[in-house]
């Protein structure tokens, strides 16, 4: 593809309005100037636009396949643990974040300036042609793509005066000579695609102030708790390069209630039906209270901000008491789901037990099953039996050593688990708890109680300025397309001259010119051609596209 | 009727429907072997008339026709087919199979045969979309509540196939598309098989996250694209396959490329209905898409595998649009450009949830 030629010969002439000239085919001498300017027209030639396209699907595709961390951060750790030697090659190439690397970004700004340069000069020139009159008609019109030569039996100017007011009901722009007349018309089809592609470059502007500005986060709030809109509240916060945490909302809100419904019967058991959270809310300091149900979507959108209900889980209120008998632990403990059946991870660690501090690992089944084969397992994601099924250790938590660690891991490093009082039933000790339960720890290390079940939603909190100037692009652009791929610009001539057998015969040759690559001229021609045939210019009126 | 019963009729219709196709399919079999014998016979007259999409033209004008039509038809043939084999082939048109039929001769009852074979399966296969939509309707009616059918990957496989028949009988008319009906039956035979066998899922309520009047737009206007997407799709690698046979000089007279559409014309339909789907293309994956995800997820772009390869089927598809509408790429390039995009879209149709099933927002799709 060193050449794009129009090797159909359909087009001919179509190339120096619409197209950019062609570059050069190599880089010329080596004044600064001349190089520059021969960069910007390779930059800005249809052939590196498509290039340029073709690089940005390629580049989008690594995204796809390697776990991204602003959309999976967990994600992306499982797979850096899984495979240790790639993971520096990986980092290095940005593949952990495509989609704001150097190579994506570079490709994203190349079609920017592509396009911006692809589109002014054209503006110019669009201009141009649009107060242009069609051009003259050429000296041999059966040289055209399509041409009709036929006899009338009246006189040329009637004939002429006739394919004139034909051309203007087929919406034809008409200028008319001694014995011709010329027509254009499809001038919206270049304004289309200019539509299109400045379109394209303000959603391109606006998506990149949204992840620019913009942030997403994430935040497991248990149900009859509330949740203020400050950095230090979310679990995972992905900001945008230049948004800084006073952009953040001062929005304060309360889960009063959640209510989830599972299907009880049905090929399709345990699937949700619907979950819904009541919250009451304040927009800010001193603004008045406020109720919504946030479902799934049925987003709550605040100016500036918009909460969304992502997920839900359990929350077992957990009550732990140490050694010496004192409250160690008192509230709700954070489970989070495994499965569809909502069988769910949990973690509690008691820093403040004494003697010696506490830490629980295990599973919360919502209705609880046991066989021999699967062991302890959930048979229903809804509440109907929940059990606690925990292993207790002591000794020390490793909270001490200021090192960050997850509060759904337990470091067990410094901890040992009890010893089982049944042989039979494994070496360690666990528990199972129902609610209501109290169980005493071995060794009169504490007991634990299970007060009651609580569930907990996750909310989204996100704002991405700039998306109401996304919609208007993408609308515009589809505007635009339409204008560029359905309008036909065309010219067509019609010329006479006396002659043939007879007193009053017209010679008239008929002649039209496909200015797009759709390539069904020789129906229009046909029309034309019937239409100048018929005795009134206007008395038919048949559809024929 | 009860919400079991409506459902257990879809998965009949479904199977009453794979047979029609099948029928239609054979139909369309025997149309083009009875073109064989016919056009051995008609050849002759065939291809003196030039026929062409302007045959009722050329009748009228017998002096215009053989100067503007012959050789428009062997200059947009060069730049795919630049070799001496081109020319020594004979034009055949899209209505090839109807317009001889009219010039009479010997061959006439021959194209007759031809004639209602092809009738038949057109026939058959409106039979079975009819069936087809019928189990579609009764899958929604299956639910309870009542709801659009393409609420899983069954669903839209089904919802799929079912644009792409569609398209082809909505757009056939207009186009005169019937030499289509052999692939597209041969198609649908192909994807209702595996949906049955592969993706069945039984009829159920749909997931809270679909509880969406978007669901219906969103999803209508990708299966109405991705059915355009998949007509042209097979005109393009008829297409190729047409050019390699004339390039090589083995097109067999009378035989099925030989009676497929000009090369110049199948090139066209392609792109046509390629530029039909591509902006509802843009609206369903670039429009409804982010508006949805903006409500449901909380971000209108959340480079979700899903979102990323329609992405990429996106810009494959303008940049055939681009290729062909101003560099005049026609042909061979454009052909092979548009096979690419339709590859990326089904790749991001059953790919994506083969590979990244649980990691994709789009998990229930």
């Amino acid at each position: 593809m060193t050449t794009t030629e129009q090797a159909g010969g359909t087009t001919v002439g179509a190339g120096g309005a619409a197209g950019n000239p062609l570059p050069p085919s190599g880089p010329p001498a080596l004044s600064p100037v001349a190089l520059a300017r021969w960069a910007w027209r390779q930059l800005t030639s249809m052939r590196t636009a498509l290039v340029l396209l073709f690089l940005l699907a390629l580049a989008a595709v690594p995204g796809s396949v390697v776990p991204q961390r602003a959309i999976d951060a967990i994600a992306v750790s499982d797979w850096k643990d899984a495979h240790p030697r790639l993971t520096p090659v990986y980092e290095f190439l940005g593949l952990f974040s495509v989609y704001t690397s150097v190579w994506f970004s570079a490709i994203y700004l190349l079609l920017m300036v592509s396009l911006v340069g692809c589109v002014l000069p054209r503006l110019r020139v669009y201009w141009r042609a649009m107060r242009a009159r069609p051009p003259r008609a050429p000296k041999n019109l059966s040289r055209l793509p399509e041409s009709r030569a036929f006899e009338l039996d009246e006189d040329p100017d009637v004939v002429l005066a006739r394919a004139s007011s034909v051309l203007r009901g087929r919406r034809y722009r008409v200028d008319a000579a001694e014995d011709w007349v010329a027509g254009e018309r499809g001038y919206l089809r270049e304004a289309g695609n200019l539509l299109f592609h400045a379109s394209v470059i303000l959603v391109l502007v606006a998506f990149a102030a949204g992840q620019l500005f913009g942030y997403k986060g994430g935040v497991i709030t248990v149900v009859g708790q509330g949740f203020s809109n400050s950095l230090s509240q979310y679990d995972d916060f992905a900001p945008g390069s230049l948004f800084g945490p006073e952009d953040l909302k001062p929005v304060n809100l309360t889960i009063e209630d959640f209510a989830v419904d599972f299907l009880t019967s049905g090929p399709a058991l345990g699937q949700p039906r619907s979950f819904e959270a009541a919250v009451s809310y304040t927009e800010g300091p001193g603004e008045p209270e406020q109720t919504h149900e946030l479902a799934v979507n049925h987003p709550l959108t605040l100016d500036g901000a918009s909460v969304f209900l992502v997920g839900h889980g359990y929350a077992p209120v957990l009550t732990v008491r140490d050694g010496n008998g004192d409250i160690a632990y008192e509230g709700p403990v954070v489970f989070l789901p495994q499965d569809a059946s909502f069988a769910s991870f949990g973690v509690l660690k008691v820093p403040d037990a004494a003697p010696t501090q506490l830490g629980f690992e295990g599973l919360f089944l919502p209705t609880y099953g046991f066989t021999m084969e699967r062991g302890p397992f959930s048979q229903f994601p809804d509440s109907l039996d929940p059990v606690l099924s925990l292993v207790p250790y002591s000794g020390d938590l490793g909270l001490d050593t200021g090192a960050p660690q997850s509060v759904y891991q337990l470091d067990k490093d410094g901890l040992e688990p009890f010893a089982s009082a049944d042989e039979s039933r494994g070496d360690t000790a666990r528990i199972k708890l129902s609610p209501g339960d109290v169980v005493e720890l071995p060794d009169d290390a504490g007991s634990i109680r299970f007060d009651r079940v609580d569930r907990w939603v996750k909310l989204q909190v996100s704002d991405s300025p700039g998306k109401e100037w996304a919609l208007l692009g993408v609308v515009l652009a589809i505007i635009g397309l339409m204008g560029s791929l359905f309008v036909r610009p065309r010219r067509a001539w019609v010329r006479v001259r006396p002659g043939g057998e007879g007193e009053r015969r017209t010679v008239v040759e008929l002649a039209g010119l496909d200015r797009s690559s759709r390539g069904d001229l020789d129906t229009e021609i046909d029309e034309l051609e019937r239409r100048l045939r018929a005795a009134g210019p206007h008395t038919n009126h048949e559809e024929t596209t | 009727m009860s919400t079991a019963d409506f459902a257990a009729f879809s998965n009949n219709a479904i199977a009453f429907a794979s047979v029609v196709y099948v029928i239609a399919f054979l139909a369309h079999v025997l149309e083009w072997s009875a073109a064989r014998s016919a056009s051995v016979a008609t050849a002759g007259a065939d291809t003196g008339t030039g026929v062409a999409e302007g045959a009722a033209t050329s009748a009228e004008d017998p002096v215009a026709a053989p100067a503007s039509l012959v050789p428009r038809e062997a200059r947009q043939t060069r730049p795919a087919t630049a070799g001496p084999s081109a020319l020594a082939s004979p034009p055949a048109g899209p209505g090839s199979v109807t317009a001889s039929a009219a010039t009479g001769g010997d061959g006439s009852a021959a194209e007759e045969r031809v004639d209602k074979w092809g009738r038949i399966g057109v026939s058959l296969t409106v039979l079975a979309v009819l069936l087809h939509l019928a189990a579609l309707v009764t899958r929604g009616l299956g639910s309870d509540p009542v709801r659009v059918p393409w609420g899983n990957m069954y669903e839209f496989t089904l919802s799929g196939a079912f644009g792409v028949a569609a398209m082809y009988l909505l757009l056939g008319r207009r186009y005169s598309l019937r030499w289509m009906g052999l692939p597209v039956t041969g198609f649908e035979i192909v994807v209702l098989m595996l949906a049955v066998l592969v993706l069945y899922e039984p009829a159920g309520p749909l997931v809270p996250a679909l509880h969406s009047y978007w669901l219906v737009i969103h999803v209508l206007a990708a299966v109405i694209a991705s059915g355009a997407f998949a007509v042209g799709a097979i005109a393009s690698a008829l297409y190729l396959v047409k050019a390699r046979s004339v390039e090589r000089g083995t097109l067999r007279a009378g035989g099925y490329l030989d009676r497929l559409p000009a090369l110049a014309s199948l090139d066209r339909v392609a792109y046509r209905l390629n530029a039909f789907g591509f902006p509802v293309w843009t609206f369903a994956a670039l429009i409804a898409g982010p508006i949805w995800a903006e409500y449901a997820w909380g971000s209108y772009w959340n480079w979700d595998p899903k979102e990323v390869w329609a992405f990429i089927t996106w810009v494959v598809y303008a940049a055939y649009l681009h290729a062909r509408a101003t560099a005049g790429w026609r042909g061979k390039g454009a052909a092979v450009i548009a096979l690419v995009a339709f590859a990326t879209l089904l790749f991001n149709f059953i790919g994506i949830n083969f590979f990244f099933g649980g990691g994709s927002l789009h998990s229930y799709a």
